[in-house]
């Protein structure tokens, strides 16, 4: 599928910290009783994962399973995998009531480094960004901006965002403009 | 004159001397100097004129409560008016200029204005609407527009830059004075987080001007410590140059920060506005000392003696040489000492107590200083400088003791606590008889979602003036606040202070008391606004009781300043005036902000193209190469045509329409709403919120549907494919996909929360791409991969397969009335599939085209559009869409509603089409229809108007459709449309389906 591109297409920009496009990946919403075996069984055939707690993001070798609310996981596989991986979950949980659908290709995915990925959110985001109030491996929903927007850290200098594509330039010039050096608060350090 | 000393001054540097320029004279100061103190350093104490009658004004504060010092700063992009010399920084090269005068600072015509000041009573402005009725438009309004007003507007864009921060803390302590620091030490200790901020660039408030000892040691030494102990806590964050602007519901509060003002050279954001969550807010935030009520107290030279002191000990400026003290309490005395011991000359203090027995009078006597007690001061003379004040007995009425030669008066009427934030959102107050003075009521906080009250005020800001006092409340301030989290703190771990012993303060609202009307009307209360104590009697006169109607009656305390000298002064008198006491009489509401804050601040980086968020298509950046002039549909930008190089957009229409029509056209139509809705129940719910019957789709096929809400009224319309037994597709309209889903969400999860059915809004995960027009399967067979013969995909069916080696789901859909496919495949590669397409469609004359030949050719089809035929009053049945109305469904959203009688009234506007008599003249849209006689004021009846109208390529004539009274029974009458200038057009009412009735153009 060389043909495919990600809205910015690989752009990236090194400010106070880096934005980079995270390109094409796949993403899986899964919506269905979270208590329900069937259903973490299906996860975990898929993905090789099991469900993580509310708020959190797991990850493992062949992707991430996020917790989006009270009935939602959000998937993450390769971008080509994720139409075999709903069919794989479609067959595990055939004749439940759930709803496991590709939306790969409706976000955007934006990967920012350094020290001051917390700051730089923080900027757009009404959420507690400190240490304690998100967590490395807790996803948040929120907005950033004018836009919706979810994202969590894997350690204290690399976050990751995931926005609607349509809006994923407009985000882009975002966080570019946030990331601009120099306009960090610097709270600490 | 006000000067420059050779000594004193801490927060100045004076080994730094910097330029700067007040209407274009060049004058000098230091670092450290704010406008307002290099302005009296150069002896400029007139710095603007008043809002009414352009008064000289001068320098009265030296902080955020000066109402005078407004000056417009830098030049072009960088120009800002109404700016505060008082909590402006100084850096080299300022530009400032005085406001509100013509032609000069110096010499202002409008001062004329004061010689009518008997005819610019209280109300003033609302009296000018009342009689003669005429005068309004043409004699007062343009001379109070022209004369009122402060500051220029700035004629360039900002060249600076803002933007937001988001904290979340648990402690926020507004005010780095000794309370705020003392405050922040106890809570830092305890582990949570404190955010400290202070708006000036200096931590201390007060408390080194004040001479106020802490620990044994001088103010300045402890604030120094307790700082480096409070860098040393990581919890703890501090933050100078940053103001607490507002607080709000759930512990939200606003903070600014000014990260360049001081110096323009720095790069980065200008302002940064802290949107903080808070789980408590300690307001640290002071006093404010009150002017008093004499005749010509507005003349410059008259300042608040704490400012006196303040220009003096920070930054080394004597406001005059001959510096009178009038006074009704101790702590002014602290002004008239130090002035005397700069060797400055005090030749009075008018101390309106009948005794002054404390230490700091005590102490001026013993320093050989002239105290007049039970005096105060009949009048100020002066024109633009003060020159001498008359002396009287306070209890009279102004009868001359003596007159004083003087250039500047320090005045106190007392201190009033800083109480905004404490206010903003609900804090009440209590009258302190004893202090004279609104102080926070702790029983009655702003309260949270829990009850418990979520601000807490601390030190001078709660009521407290001597030192010791403050520090003991502002540990338990802190302690209260972290007890209320669940952690530890210790109070008695604080540091103790001292500060000279004050007897108590005598409450004077009138000097002298008994001034007569003369005196009253020279007695400024809002120095700003020019409203004095003749006014506010005035008002209560005329019948004014409430505190709040006077002021606006008045305008006490609404210029920007916002009252913060003003109010209490003038609410004592209207309490006075209709005899009253003060607490019944209350305050104004306090607003956020506490003191203005810059509209670059408030609009954070949403500016340029980060003003708007823009939705784009995967095709977006082909579509604007390619000639696209663009409209936007909701968030989305979409191509009204494609022009050619040298086409006009008219002509690209045309030639879009005729080509699709004709050949083949390439729409992208990625934007259209589409809402996965998949359960055990998905039919039945499908059945509730359209109109037709959705859950006798048969899989494979799609069926239009139409969406209304609970009264009847058509919200949507689209295309449902049913993709397997128990999943669907929705397509909604461009710019109803948010809000379809919303909808469906809203049923799901407040009415029918136990039917089994989940929704996902997949709008953005396809790119949907229209191949349309006679030679649309062509193109089709030519991309390959599918069959997309008549027999295998027969019209209102769909395939999913392969196209051009793209996975795509084929929709055989019509909005043109053409052949026609819609072709879904992964956004990601839709400007693959887009390419291939165009490449393949070559051969057959292919052009893409844009909503505009969209809109014509549905129209020419006679299919509505949501928003146009639509507003929102229209039902189903108005639009002759009957037949999508199921008769066999018990229920469905909006089935009740349209069996009132009025939506089955037979005369209800209905949709018809139109022909206008010329066919070349295309009826305006949203032309009005009229019918009968003339009535009396030459209007005629409107029967309704033109939803769409447009110019038919196709047909060669104009076409519209219309909302008509009656319509349907209406079929070839021809209906007049005035537009403008008299010109009616005519046109007869047809059917609306214009080309191709049978549609056998889309069903080959």
């Amino acid at each position: 599928m060389s043909d495919a591109v990600s809205v910015c297409n690989g752009a990236s920009f090194s400010g106070a910290v880096q934005v980079l496009d995270a390109g094409l990946c796949g993403m899986i919403t899964l919506r269905g009783d979270l208590a329900d075996e069937k259903l973490s069984a299906a996860v975990k055939a898929a993905t090789g994962m099991g469900l993580p707690k509310p708020r959190r993001i797991k990850k493992g070798k062949r992707g991430a399973v996020a917790w989006m609310s009270p009935d939602e996981l959000l998937i993450f596989v390769d971008y080509d995998l994720a139409d075999s991986t709903v069919t794989k979950i479609e067959r595990a949980l055939q004749g439940q009531y759930f709803l496991a659908v590709n939306v790969s290709d409706a976000r955007a995915t934006f990967a920012l480094q350094g020290t001051g990925v917390r700051e730089v959110i923080a900027k757009g985001a009404p959420v507690d960004m400190s240490p304690q109030g998100l967590p490395v491996g807790e996803i948040r929903r929120t907005r950033l901006g004018q836009v919706a927007a979810a994202f969590w850290l894997s350690d204290e200098e690399h976050l990751t965002l995931v926005c609607f594509r349509s809006v994923g330039s407009f985000v882009y010039d975002w966080l570019c403009n946030a990331a601009t050096e120099g306009t960090l608060p610097r709270l600490t350090g | 004159m006000s000067a420059r000393l050779a000594r004193h001054g801490r927060l100045i540097d004076r080994r730094k001397p910097l330029q700067f320029t007040f209407n274009g004279r060049h004058l000098h100061g230091y670092q450290g100097d704010t406008l307002a103190s290099a302005l009296l350093a150069n002896g400029q104490t007139l710095v603007g004129r008043s809002f009414k009658y352009h008064r000289p004004r001068g320098i009265v504060a030296a902080g955020p409560e000066e109402p005078n010092a407004l000056v417009g700063l830098g030049k072009g992009a960088g120009f800002e008016p109404n700016q505060r010399a008082t909590t402006t920084e100084l850096f080299d090269g300022l530009i400032a200029e005085s406001q509100n005068h013509w032609p000069s600072l110096e010499f202002d015509l409008g001062a004329v204005n004061k010689a009518m000041a008997r005819f610019f009573p209280a109300g003033f402005y609302y009296k000018t609407f009342m009689f003669p009725r005429a005068a309004w438009e043409h004699l007062f309004e343009p001379i109070v527009r022209g004369a009122a007003g402060l500051g220029r507007v700035p004629q360039e864009k900002d060249k600076d830059t803002y933007e937001y921060f988001y904290h979340t803390t648990d402690i926020l302590i507004v005010g780095g004075g000794i309370a705020g620091l003392q405050a922040a030490e106890i809570a830092g200790k305890s582990g949570l987080r404190v955010l400290l901020i202070e708006q000036t660039p200096d931590w201390g408030g007060r408390a080194m001007v004040d001479g106020v000892q802490i620990n044994g040691i001088g103010a300045a030494d402890w604030v120094e410590k307790a700082l480096a102990r409070l860098r040393a806590m990581p919890n703890v964050i501090l933050r100078s140059r940053m103001m607490g602007a507002g607080v709000y519901d759930h512990g939200y509060a606003l903070g600014y920060e000014r990260l360049s003002d001081h110096d323009p050279k720095i790069p980065g954001p200008r302002h940064r506005l802290w949107r903080i969550r808070a789980r408590r807010i300690i307001t640290a935030t002071g006093a404010i000392e009150r002017p008093l009520s004499f005749a010509g107290n507005d003349i410059p030279g008259v300042m608040l003696a704490g400012a006196v002191r303040d220009y003096l000990e920070n930054y080394g400026v004597s406001p005059g040489e001959l510096t009178l003290v009038v006074t009704n309490n101790d702590n002014a005395y602290l002004s008239a000492i130090a002035l005397h011991e700069a060797g400055l000359t005090v030749p009075a203090i008018i101390d309106a107590r009948p005794e002054a027995t404390g230490a700091l009078p005590q102490k001026a006597r013993a320093l050989g200083l002239r105290v007049e007690t039970g005096c105060a001061i009949g009048t100020v003379h002066g024109g633009k400088r003060v020159t001498s004040v008359t002396l009287c007995n306070q209890a009279g009425s102004g009868a001359i003791l003596d007159e004083i030669p003087c250039d500047a008066v320090a005045m106190s009427g007392g201190w009033s606590p800083v109480v905004h934030l404490w206010s903003h959102c609900g804090g009440k107050l209590r009258w302190d008889a004893d202090q004279a003075m609104f102080r926070p009521d702790p029983a009655r906080p702003p309260r949270g979602a829990n009850g418990a009250g979520f601000v807490i005020a601390a030190g001078t800001a709660n009521g407290h003036l001597a030192a010791e006092a403050v520090m003991e409340d502002a540990a338990e301030a802190a302690a209260a606040a972290v007890r209320a989290l669940g952690a530890k703190a210790d109070p008695a771990k604080r540091a103790t202070a001292r500060s000279m012993p004050e007897m108590p303060i005598l409450p004077v609202w009138s000097m002298p008391a008994n001034a007569g009307p003369k005196l009253r009307m020279k007695t400024w209360l809002d120095f700003q606004n020019d409203v004095k104590v003749s006014d506010v009697r005035l008002a209560a006169q005329e019948g004014y009781e409430s505190v709040e109607h006077t002021k606006r009656y008045t305008t006490l305390g609404m210029a920007s300043d916002q009252g913060k000298l003003s109010n209490i002064n003038g609410l004592a008198v209207l309490a006075d005036s209709l005899s009253r006491d003060i607490p019944q009489v209350g305050t104004t509401t306090f607003r956020p902000p506490y003191h203005p804050i810059s509209f670059g601040a408030i609009a954070g980086e949403a500016r340029g193209p980060l003003f708007k968020p823009l939705r784009k298509s995967p095709i977006h950046d082909w579509l604007d190469a390619n000639g696209a002039h663009w409209e936007p549909v909701a968030d989305w930008r979409r191509p009204y045509c494609l022009r050619r190089s040298g086409e006009t957009v008219k002509e690209a229409v045309t030639r879009e329409i005729l080509n699709t029509r004709q050949n083949v056209g390439l729409l992208d139509a990625s934007t259209l709403g589409k809402i996965i809705v998949k359960g055990p129940d998905a039919g039945r719910f499908l059945d509730m919120l359209y109109t037709n019957m959705m859950s006798s789709l048969k899989v494979g096929r799609c069926r239009y549907g139409l969406m209304c809400n609970e009264n009847g009224f058509l919200i949507d319309d689209g295309v449902v494919v049913r993709l397997s037994d128990d999943t669907f597709l929705c397509h909604t309209t461009s710019g109803g996909s948010d809000r379809i889903h919303a909808w469906m969400e809203e049923w799901l999860q407040t009415e029918w929360w136990d039917w089994q059915v989940y929704t996902a809004n997949v709008t953005e995960q396809f790119a949907q791409i229209g191949i349309v027009g006679p030679k649309a399967r062509s193109v089709l067979e030519a991309l390959g991969g599918m069959d997309v013969s008549r027999e295998a995909l027969p019209f209102m069916a769909f395939q999913e397969g392969q196209i051009a080696g793209i996975r795509a789901r084929v929709y055989r859909i019509s909005f043109s009335g053409e052949l026609s496919y819609e072709i879904a495949v992964p956004a990601a590669l839709g400007q693959a599939f887009w390419n291939k397409a165009l490449a393949a469609g070559g051969d057959f004359g292919m052009q893409p085209y844009g909503t505009e030949a969209l809109h014509v050719m549905r129209a020419e089809k006679g299919f509505i559009m949501i928003g146009d035929e639509t507003d929102g009053t229209v039902i189903p049945q108005d639009l002759n869409l009957g037949w999508a109305i199921s008769r066999k469904k018990d229920d469905f959203l909006g089935k009740r509603a349209q069996q009132r009688p009025h939506m089955v009234d037979p005369n209800r506007k209905q949709l018809v089409g139109l022909l206008t008599e010329d066919p070349q003249v295309v009826l305006p849209d949203a032309a009005h229809a009229v019918e009968g006689p003339k009535r009396a004021n030459g209007m005629e009846n409107i029967i309704g108007h033109v939803t769409s109208s447009y110019y038919s390529p196709t047909l060669g004539h104009s076409i519209a459709m219309a909302l008509i009274k009656g319509g349907s029974r209406r079929m070839g009458e021809t209906l007049r449309f005035p537009v403008a200038d008299g010109v009616v057009i005519r046109a007869q009412v047809v059917d609306p389906v214009f080309l191709d009735k049978e549609g056998e153009r889309q069903n080959v």
